[in-house]
């Protein structure tokens, strides 16, 4: 195809439908409507009213003077006097924060011991760190629940040991919800942080040891900064997803562990307040916006690196 | 990285990383041939339960369910990743390509319950406005599916187009074929076990799906995840231990056959190649 020429039968082949346009467009065009448009649809029902019908929502709308009506929603988040909206805000981010820091601390060394394993060895302890994520997460999180109750194995076996008289409480608190999210999401802290470490040239360490330096030094000032865009894409992959989490929080978090993806549930579900609930996944969206952004960077950043 | 070996520590702290994860799932398994009903007592070897499970209805009606619809939003998660994958690997710059790449990779990270609701609600506004979706069920399902499984699958086989050789492509193109023969003739066999597994990733997200199958589905569409949670709020129980091993089970199973047989197709190629290069080089001579 050479570029400028207006002979007439190119450019009538340049305005037919070509298969390259088929091919972006296909994808491009589920995403968008099954992705995007949805979103602006939250956004239009967060400010609506809820009515006791089926669907649970007014669609009839009075703008005429109702300012006051169109935030109701959103001003009951931030409600001052009801704080339930912003605790269980800053709980999440508290608990999400929490766990992607255990979760980095436990699983950074576990892709560094990967990465620098004999290479048929990497592969296969690869796939076993990734094997459980395949196996379902509800399941694997309902193991948790025997393990941790208060007659269950843990409780059994230090109570068998001698070593506390009266089971410890572990379900139903911070613990249990920080141990659930590590465990359901060490693989995606794992996985972008070896595949980074994996590409690091080895005379960078070797040339380091020949000027002088340790092997404490050459990781800290050679290796953790190489493997930085691992390391937060780790973080991302499980610091976003953990900040809305359901399922681990409602099994093994009890009424005190108040995370913004109980109470969408609930408000959902349990009250059929589909404004607010959209008007809380908005809010929990802006929330999430920068480190989305952020994680879009890297995805971008690592995709130009490797072309 | 092999510049330094593992130390002791390293391997250590390996060790027990890997009894973190897999200590629970033993224990489950281990405890659905407990003849108690109590699930941490332990009273006796029985496999009464496997039976009990295989008894309930509602459960294997639910299971049969989210296979059929793991199956087809696998196979149409990967038709769409792979086009997504080709797009950003393939087509170098175009005009909304920053968009397009947000729009592929943000269900990467999303939380489900705002990628469920707004589903949902895209679902009963269509309806409202234009009949269609009648209800929700196994197409609302289907559709939900697909759209989380297909950011996943897209970074797979992305990640391979983007490894692979690319000279091979090139040398076909000079030689004269058009882009879609590249991609069917060339491409296509090279990547194949990308895929694989993402089909098999997708298969295995949307059988485990909970959040979004609870706010997209209907009457008559539930999924096994959610006759699991149902049960597993009302208690814990000995069935759901032995449905456990019998899905961990499976999966074990078939990712290590796709394993091996994915590592048997790769040597094999290899194997051709190399024969082509030297068959080539000693017909030059």
């Amino acid at each position: 195809m050479t570029a400028g020429s207006l002979a007439p039968q190119s450019l009538l082949k340049r305005l037919l439908p070509q298969p390259r346009w088929f091919v972006i467009g296909a994808p491009y065009l589920w995403m968008f409507l099954f992705f995007f448009i949805p979103f602006a649809i939250v956004f239009v029902i967060s400010f609506m009213k809820p009515a006791v019908a089926m669907p649970p929502v007014e669609f009839e709308y009075d703008l005429a003077g109702n300012i006051e009506l169109l935030t109701k929603n959103y001003t009951r988040l931030f409600d001052l006097d009801d704080l339930l909206y912003i605790n269980a805000y800053l709980g999440s981010l508290k608990m999400a924060a929490v766990s992607t820091i255990l979760a980095l601390m436990i699983g950074y060394p576990v892709a560094y011991a990967i990465a620098r394993a004999p290479g048929a060895v990497r592969q296969v302890l690869l796939m076993l760190v990734i094997l459980p994520s395949w196996t379902s997460l509800l399941i694997r999180i309902y193991a948790w629940i025997g393990l941790l109750k208060n007659n269950g194995f843990i409780n059994n076996f230090l109570m068998w040991l001698g070593l506390t008289d009266s089971p410890i409480q572990m379900m139903q608190t911070d613990f249990a919800v920080y141990i659930g999210i590590v465990y359901a999401y060490l693989p995606f802290m794992v996985l972008p942080i070896y595949t980074n470490l994996v590409k690091h040239d080895p005379t960078l360490l070797e040339a380091a040891a020949d000027l002088g330096a340790n092997r404490f030094t050459a990781f800290w000032k050679i290796t953790v900064p190489l493997s930085m865009n691992g390391i937060i894409a780790g973080c991302m992959l499980v610091f976003i997803p953990a900040v809305g989490e359901f399922v681990i929080p409602e099994i093994l978090g009890g009424p005190d562990q108040l995370m913004i993806g109980k109470v969408l549930w609930q408000e959902f579900f349990n009250n059929r307040d589909w404004p607010v609930a959209s008007a809380v996944a908005i809010t929990m969206l802006l929330v999430l916006i920068l480190p989305i952004t952020i994680f879009q960077r890297i995805q971008n950043k690592e995709l130009e690196d490797s072309q | 990285m092999n510049a330094n070996k593992n130390s002791i520590a390293s391997w250590t702290w390996l060790a027990f990383a890997f009894a973190f994860l897999y200590v629970p799932m033993a224990l489950l398994i281990i405890y659905s041939f407990n003849e108690s009903r109590l699930v941490t007592v332990w009273s006796g070897f029985s496999t009464k339960w496997y039976g009990e499970l295989f008894k309930d209805r509602h459960m294997l009606a639910a299971a049969i369910m989210s296979l059929k619809l793991a199956f087809v939003t696998a196979t149409t998660a990967v038709i769409i990743g792979t086009m997504a994958a080709v797009v950003m690997t393939r087509m170098g710059r175009f005009r909304g390509k920053t968009f397009f790449s947000a729009l592929i990779t943000a269900p990467l990270v999303m939380p489900e319950v705002i990628t469920g609701l707004s589903l949902l609600l895209l679902f009963v506004s269509l309806e409202q406005a234009f009949g269609w979706p009648d209800g929700r069920g196994f197409t609302t399902l289907w559709i939900a599916h697909t759209t989380f499984s297909a950011a996943f699958t897209t970074v797979v086989v992305s990640s391979r187009l983007r490894e692979m050789d690319q000279s091979i492509e090139e040398a076909a193109q000079d030689l004269g074929a058009p882009p879609w023969k590249v991609f069917f003739v060339i491409t296509l066999p090279i990547i194949a076990p990308a895929l694989v597994s993402g089909w098999l990733l997708a298969f295995t997200l949307s059988l485990d799906d909970l959040v979004i199958s609870s706010f997209v589905s209907g009457p008559g569409s539930t999924t096994l995840p959610m006759v699991v949670f149902s049960s597993v709020r009302l208690g814990v129980s000995p069935k759901i231990n032995a449905l456990a091993s019998i899905i961990i089970l499976i999966v074990t199973i078939a990712i290590t056959i796709a394993g091996v047989l994915m590592y048997k197709l790769e040597k094999k190629r290899e194997r051709e190649m190399e024969q082509a290069v030297a068959e080539g080089q000693h017909q030059v001579k």
